[in-house]
């Protein structure tokens, strides 16, 4: 076991994969000799030669058909896009034909190919770095998305995204790459896709979160003792954003009988209000208070001067835990 | 080489080697093809045609949705289509593809169970290697050269080739696909089918270079622009280009010279925006006339022979159809069966949910049709 930041999780999800599958190549813009500009794919070039870890010139529509095309011949392509605010000219070949091909072609061909993000804020970077645009992937079928929030998951999900004979789109949190480490065991396992992990249990409220949040969640958590010493709070990390574990959130809901869902997307039409939908639909009869989420405002990602009032902060779920647990009816 | 690199897109200079009557002109050009193979040839261009005006009547009686003619087209798409290997190689189609798809070996009822709104058409049968149709314009060019990437990174010997129009040759893609494709020398050949009209748009109005072919020299592809209808001409060109590219000197881009004779789609009117005049210069260059002039004058076809031929194969599309019109539903599971590997859990709910629905209200299942 080996103590390891998010970032080294990818690079190493990635060398063990390519270590066990010649099929298995990485490309996308500065990926090669430089190892991307987070140094995910550092190493690989060296390690497994230039032809399974290279630059591509840089055009995202490309990369992501180029892929689809290599994934319907027998290969398992991981494409690297740089932002997911840079890579939405990929955007129309994961929609309109990666999404569809296994659906298009009744299984005659498919894609089992692997799509990785950076994306979200909090790194106070330029204009188009910070987006958090995962209910646009949710929002499509034929795709499937994650978005670890750990070391251990990042490797395990990267792993089993591979594996997987589907799309996968990978999400990773740019905030947690070098933000803590955990121990992670060496060599190859999976986290299976569309399972939660619950990070503490808890029977007055259910948090649900993913991706960056799930630490300033657990912040709150702390913090809210102060004010609600007695609050036991159940809180859940997604993992996968589509499949999502409805499972494990209904029932968490009808256990604690509030909900409160923290994502740093903008508000509407969002990944919460999916979820409060379908735990209305399922816990109606248990709840105690309104389902209630804690996001970022319906306004264009602010720039590094305006982030702060935009990103979800510890204080700001912890505000949202009060209203949740002190409503009356 | 006979025509790449012989031919300079920079001059406008084209391969052609018969004039509009079927007489050879070029006979230095004349490519070795047997009378078997051209009669071949023809006989699916003449399927091709026969089966288009067919489709074309049942999309006026509403009994299939619109599709894409490949009526004036059919030379190149046969001749490209009949220099690849279809359980080796890949054909990357557009939506306008129809007389390559038979050449490919897809049988009338899946094409035409395609155009009645059934995926499974798309579904191209055991050992040949035809992508569904392309509706994303230009976005084939991507597929193709992911596709021809992992033929040369894992060894093998096929080669990809895909296909647009000159309105698919505008997307940004096409020339995205073409640069990295060269930049790894995979095996695929790039084909713009010029046939003049994007939809309503004519070629002038889509862009100013000198012509298509010339368009791949900035990547550092050589290219190379071919009589369309002109079929011997155009299996010259495609089965050179196919060696070029399977021998390993990376990919090529040859553009083929035609006319799209028919409409766009069965759902628009050419009249409206298309020069009378125009079409009327053009039909006299249709690649089933001039192939069978050569034919007849070469003692291998006769009036009778044709006559013949078209009745068995008028039999054939329409049995073919028959076929379509009693199997063109399918059950329910099959709009949920394949979006992945599996069914997840919520699909699997919203299957049962679905079919809870339809079996108390099945005439529903006809959705929002008028």
């Amino acid at each position: 076991m080996a103590v390891i930041n998010n970032i080294k999780a990818v690079t190493e999800a990635l060398d063990v994969a390519m270590g066990l599958d010649k099929n298995v190549i990485v490309f996308g813009e500065d990926v090669g000799l430089e190892g991307g500009v987070f140094r995910a794919t550092q190493g690989l070039q060296q390690k497994y030669g230039i032809e399974r870890s290279f630059n591509a010139p840089i055009s995202e529509a490309m990369f992501a058909g180029v892929g689809l095309g290599m994934a319907m011949n027998g290969m398992k392509p991981v494409v690297e896009l740089q932002f997911q605010g840079l890579g939405l000219p990929a955007l129309q070949n994961v929609i309109a034909n990666i999404s569809r091909m296994r659906n298009r072609s009744r299984g005659k061909w498919t894609a089992p190919m692997v799509i990785r993000m950076p994306m979200g804020g909090g790194i106070r970077a330029l204009e188009h770095h910070s987006e958090a645009l995962e209910a646009i992937f949710a929002h499509i079928p034929g795709i499937k998305t994650v978005m670890p929030s750990t070391p251990y998951d990042t490797k395990g999900l990267i792993l089993a995204a591979i594996e997987s004979p589907d799309p996968i789109i990978v999400l990773e949190p740019t905030k947690l790459y070098r933000a803590f480490k955990q121990e992670v065991p060496d060599g190859y396992y999976t986290v299976p896709i569309g399972k939660g992990y619950k990070i503490q249990e808890g029977n007055d409220l259910t948090i649900v979160t993913y991706g960056a949040q799930t630490v300033d969640c657990m912040k709150a958590v702390e913090m809210i003792k102060s004010t609600h010493p007695t609050a036991s709070i159940e809180l859940i990390d997604l993992r996968s954003i589509q499949p999502w574990d409805k499972k494990m959130v209904i029932e968490s809901v009808k256990k604690t009988g509030r909900l409160l869902v923290v994502s740093e997307a903008v508000r509407s039409f969002g990944v919460p209000a999916e979820i409060i939908a379908t735990v209305n639909e399922n816990c109606f009869d248990s709840l105690k208070a309104p389902l209630a989420r804690c996001t970022g405002y319906d306004v264009v990602i602010p720039y590094d001067r305006g982030e702060g009032y935009h990103q979800v902060n510890p204080q700001k779920v912890v505000e949202a835990i009060k209203k949740v647990l002190d409503y009356k009816f | 080489m006979k025509y790449i690199g012989k031919f300079d897109p920079q001059k406008d200079e084209i391969v052609r080697v018969m004039d509009k009557d079927g007489k050879i002109v070029n006979p230095k050009l004349a490519p070795t093809i047997s009378d078997e193979e051209v009669i071949k040839a023809y006989s699916i261009m003449n399927l091709s045609r026969r089966q288009d005006d067919y489709q074309n009547k049942m999309q006026r009686q509403g009994r299939l949705l619109s599709f894409l003619s490949s009526t004036g087209q059919e030379a190149c798409e046969v001749a490209y289509t009949m220099v690849i290997d279809p359980k080796k190689d890949f054909f990357v189609s557009g939506y306008r593809n129809n007389a390559a798809w038979l050449t490919m070996g897809q049988s009338i009822r899946n094409i035409m169970l395609y155009w009645a709104g059934n995926e499974a058409g798309a579904k191209a049968p055991d050992g040949v290697n035809s992508l569904p149709p392309n509706i994303i314009i230009g976005s084939q060019y991507s597929q193709a050269t992911g596709i021809a990437f992992s033929e040369k990174y894992q060894g093998k010997k096929g080669v990809a080739v895909t296909t647009t129009g000159d309105g698919g040759m505008s997307e940004g893609e096409t020339y995205e696909a073409m640069n990295f494709a060269k930049l790894h020398e995979v095996p695929v050949v790039f084909i713009c089918e010029n046939n003049k009209w994007a939809i309503s748009t004519p070629t002038v109005q889509q862009t100013k270079s000198l012509n298509i072919a010339i368009k791949a020299i900035a990547t550092g592809i050589p290219s190379i622009k071919v009589d369309g209808n002109d079929f011997l001409a155009s299996y010259a060109v495609a089965k050179e280009a196919v060696e070029f590219a399977r021998s390993g000197n990376g990919p090529v881009l040859i553009e083929f010279d035609t006319y799209r004779l028919g409409a766009h789609s069965s759902s628009d009117a050419p009249d409206v925006y298309r020069p009378k005049s125009e079409f009327e210069d053009r039909v006299p260059y249709e690649p089933l006339v001039r192939l069978k002039a050569y034919m007849i004058a070469k003692g291998i076809w006769s009036e009778e022979k044709q006559t013949a031929l078209n009745e068995e194969q008028d039999k054939h599309i329409a049995s073919e159809f028959a076929w379509v019109e009693q199997n063109k539903n399918y059950p329910i599971e099959d709009i949920f069966n394949y979006q992945y590997a599996e069914l997840t859990e919520d699909l699997k709910d919203q299957l049962a949910e679905a079919k809870e629905f339809f079996a108390k209200y099945p005439e529903t299942k006809d959705g929002g049709h008028h």
